[in-house]
């Protein structure tokens, strides 16, 4: 396509504001991952900086030196992130199989049981009393993966979708033919030729488990029991607290132990980390994921 | 599909019955138990009594709500956020697509989309912890290196509720405009390119040509899209309005939502019954919201409409 004077200078200024957008969004991301190397007593005086005066590893070496509070707390993030994940994807296309068959005879029905839990729900109270006073989560690790398992019913619809419009009718009718029974059929064939549906839902709920917070804020009170983000939670009142000007009275001398800002930084640095290896992935199968999502359930 | 004899159905559906059997189960216990609990809205919660044996009240809860001012300003709060929140944020997706679409280096739009959406991907946690990089009074990056050389008096923002309408809806849009984009984006990818090359040809430049062809080919998507977003008006992002303020009092005015005030009538006030009747108030209204949403988006383009 060849382009007018007029139309290279749009394409010009697109590509200027969308650096500047992009720049704009990478910022702060920037802030804390140089805030998180710079020196205590540099970030106290001078402040967050882009050009900090002294730089320094001290919160990594904090980070190594307690090594397993937070490897503790990435343990559980990574456990519940790799439980909940694999546990939801099963229950997930195992419910969106029947419902993609138009040949089975409820599957409008069980579209309407999922869709449902979209349109109304009874609020938190009632769920939390139902988790705390009937399943005893409390405190437990089921806490942190159960109620959020299938989140939603919006990843059954679209998985649903998926199956029903890229593996024709045909392909399961020739398999069952053969001789396959239904369990075989979804295991061998209609999971085998999904694998980018599949990517895409397990993304949404890997990302989910891994920045979930919600759930150990209602259920959760043992320490042991934090994940990452919480134990970020964790430390971000604490500096609330140091804030608010009670904390030199209270804790005296004891203050000078606790993990410094950069420390906390650093942390959120970690947090960030894991999800940046699932960006390139994201990258390729956003579009498509957002685009199947959309169609109507 | 092939007409088969309707022999031994049992054997064919119980296979798929079993399959969907965890599923189903799940939200029949997350899902479904939850909505016939809403009768906790009209009770006396009393631990001691049991749920079931606690006294019936009929509406006093919501009698009680409605008479707070908190009522008030969680629903005023919650709507006007989510107006803001759609009108800003499908105004600036539409900008950032409509942009993306112009460039020709296709590396460089991955790029670009790349970073856009990673605030999209962080949790709020981490998201609040940035905002506090910002904004805290001592060392923010704000004070201490644009207010203070700037000889500006220095903002305690996390006591001055005044400034969060504009905070919350700088940091919501960017947090969430990049994902937003996506679909826009692939609208236009799909738009015909032959329609851009014969509008050339009659001489229009290239901001006619978003007036003319992009926006009015955009429009359905806009519209659908705006009016879903119109059916979850009732609800916020918990995290948004909890996590990134820090859950400061001082902040409610204008940081109140109903989402913040179940969880704090839950689980810091224990005014149970008060939280189970704001929950129900928001379920309900947002049903009815999707509802008439759905009646709408029906009218405008039967083939978007969610049922």
């Amino acid at each position: 396509m060849i382009q007018t004077r007029g139309e290279r200078t749009f394409t010009v200024f697109s590509a200027v504001v969308m650096f500047l957008l992009t720049v704009f969004a990478f910022l702060p991301f920037l802030l804390i991952v140089i805030a998180s190397f710079t020196n205590e007593t540099t970030l106290i005086r001078n402040g967050y900086s882009f050009f900090p005066e002294h730089l320094s590893l001290d919160a990594y070496r904090y980070i190594k030196s307690s090594a397993y509070i937070f490897i503790r707390a990435y343990g559980v993030s990574f456990l519940v992130t790799i439980l909940g994940t694999a546990i939801g994807l099963l229950i997930t296309s195992m419910l969106a199989y029947p419902m993609s068959r138009s040949d089975f005879k409820y599957h409008n029905l069980l579209a309407f049981v999922v869709f449902f839990t979209m349109l109304f729900s009874g609020g938190i109270v009632p769920s939390y009393i139902m988790w705390t006073q009937y399943f005893h989560i409390k405190n437990t690790l089921w806490a942190l993966i159960l109620p959020n398992l299938l989140a939603n019913g919006f990843n059954v619809l679209l998985v649903r979708n998926y199956f029903k419009n890229n593996v024709p009718l045909e392909i399961i009718e020739a398999a069952q033919i053969d001789g396959a029974s239904e369990l075989r059929t979804f295991f061998r064939i209609m999971l085998p030729l999904s694998m980018p549906v599949m990517a895409t839902v397990g993304m949404f709920m890997g990302l989910a488990y891994w920045n979930d917070w919600i759930n150990a804020l209602y259920f959760v009170s043992k320490p042991q029991l934090y994940g990452i983000q919480n134990l970020l939670m964790q430390l971000m009142s604490n500096i609330q607290f140091l804030n608010s000007g009670q904390a030199g009275n209270v804790l005296g001398a004891e203050s000078v132990s606790l993990p410094s800002t950069a420390v906390r930084m650093a942390m959120a640095v970690l947090g960030i980390v894991p999800v940046l290896f699932v960006l390139p992935f994201m990258q390729k199968y956003l579009t498509r994921g957002v685009i199947i999502g959309a169609v109507k359930g | 599909m092939t007409a088969k004899p309707k022999s031994k159905p049992l054997k064919k559906t119980l296979p798929l019955l079993i399959l969907a059997g965890p599923g189903l189960l799940y939200f029949l216990i997350n899902s479904y138990f939850p909505m016939f609990g809403v009768f906790i809205a009209f009770k006396d919660v009393n631990y001691a009594k049991g749920i079931f044996g606690s006294d019936w009240i009929g509406f006093k809860n919501f009698t009680f709500l409605f008479q707070t001012s908190d009522a008030w300003i969680m629903t005023r709060n919650t709507l006007l956020y989510n107006l803001a929140f759609i009108a800003l944020g499908t105004i600036v997706s539409i900008i950032i697509a409509i942009l993306m679409s112009e460039l020709l280096n296709k590396l460089y739009s991955k790029l670009f989309m790349t970073g856009l959406i990673l605030p999209n991907l962080i949790s709020m946690v981490v998201l609040s912890l940035l905002v506090f990089a910002f904004l805290n009074a001592d060392s923010g990056f704000v004070n201490h290196s644009i207010l203070r050389p700037l000889g500006i008096p220095e903002i305690n923002w996390y006591s001055e509720a005044k400034y969060w309408p504009y905070l919350l809806v700088l940091i919501q849009i960017w947090k969430t405009a990049g994902y937003g984009s996506i679909i826009y984006f692939a609208s236009i990818a799909g738009i015909d390119k032959s329609i851009y090359e014969s509008a050339k040809i009659d001489g229009a430049g290239k901001l006619k040509q978003i007036r003319m062809i992009t926006l009015p080919l955009l429009k359905p998507t806009i519209i659908v899209l705006v009016l879903m977003s119109m059916g979850r008006i009732f609800n916020s992002d918990f995290g948004l309005f909890y996590q990134v303020p820090m859950n400061s009092g001082a902040l409610y005015s204008t940081t109140q939502t109903i989402d913040t005030y179940v969880y704090r009538a839950l689980m810091q006030l224990n005014d149970i019954g008060m939280s189970a009747a704001a929950g129900l108030y928001q379920s309900l209204v947002g049903f009815a919201l999707v509802l008439t949403v759905n009646a709408i988006v029906k009218k405008v383009n039967p083939e978007n409409a969610l049922f």
